[in-house]
């Protein structure tokens, strides 16, 4: 019988496919018992999920660029396209 | 902005006012600090700049800005891990806290309590968003490049230089730190520890 612990990492190990049957057995027989590490694989597979589809959207949400730097960027910009 | 989007057309000198932000926004979202992604985004607005006879028109401007964008940040997050690269994996307190010398969950995780099932679209995406720029950079490297940058677990380690051996332990204490760090509201900071 495997530790929590031990099921915690064959559990983040499975989002990226990489099993073997007898990890997978040891896992399955685990959670049969344990309703904290079901509970945690179900939570951590909706994680992965969530994390998948951030890659589809566009710029994350948050602050844009700070007015200094948009001050550097233009110059450094007009700079360069002047020079050539 | 969405004007500037659609336009096929190269006009340099409107680049930071029409694009700045989105850029700024998906550098620093990779790369964590708000120096590098000022850095990377700079380096891509010059590269575009001595590159922009070649631009052909098949995607819009901010597309093709953002293609150059994503290698400089690939760049800077290859030269961060190099910097890394002989570090040896230690403990990780945060994810050893987590459970009993038995092996054991501390405090087994509660079903009510799951915020993924309760947030949903701009507020789980500020939350995730939230939690993982405080994730220890390292941490941060490897799930961003797993999951914003959809690369497989192999190509992963290979862009960041670790072994998969090591590579799954550190997935494993990434997601796990995102995991409790949503689960307290961003109570428990990921960023704790080694």
């Amino acid at each position: 019988m495997i530790t929590c612990r031990r099921a915690a990492e064959l559990t983040s190990r499975s989002l990226d496919g990489r099993l073997s049957l007898a990890q997978r057995a040891l896992l399955r027989l685990h959670a049969l018992t344990c309703g904290g590490c079901r509970r945690y694989g179900d939570q951590l597979r909706r994680l992965h999920r969530v994390l998948a589809r951030l890659v589809a959207t566009t710029a994350p949400a948050g602050p844009g660029l700070p007015p200094a730097a948009r001050e550097r960027l233009r110059a450094a910009v007009r700079r360069r396209a002047g020079g050539g | 902005v969405d004007q500037a989007e659609a336009t096929p057309t190269l006009d340099p000198t409107g680049w930071v006012d029409a694009h700045g932000d989105y850029l700024y926004r998906f550098a620093l979202a990779r790369l964590g600090s708000p120096d590098a992604a000022e850095e990377a985004v700079q380096e891509a607005l010059m590269a575009g700049l001595a590159a922009r006879r070649r631009f052909e028109g098949r995607a819009t401007e901010r597309t093709w800005l953002t293609a150059i964008l994503k290698r400089k940040v690939a760049d800077a997050l290859r030269a961060a891990a190099r910097r890394r690269a002989r570090t040896v994996l230690g403990d990780d307190r945060l994810t050893d806290g987590q459970f009993r010398r038995s092996g054991k969950w501390h405090q087994p995780p509660d079903g009510d309590a799951d915020p993924l099932s309760v947030l949903t679209g701009a507020e789980l995406r500020a939350a995730v968003f939230d939690c993982l720029g405080r994730l220890p950079p390292r941490l941060r490297e490897v799930i961003v490049s797993r999951y914003l940058d959809d690369r497989p677990a192999e190509a992963v380690g290979r862009a960041l230089g670790v072994t998969a051996g090591n590579l799954w332990v550190l997935l494993h204490r990434g997601r796990l730190r995102l995991w409790r760090c949503l689960a307290d509201g961003g109570h428990t900071d990921p960023g704790d520890g080694p």
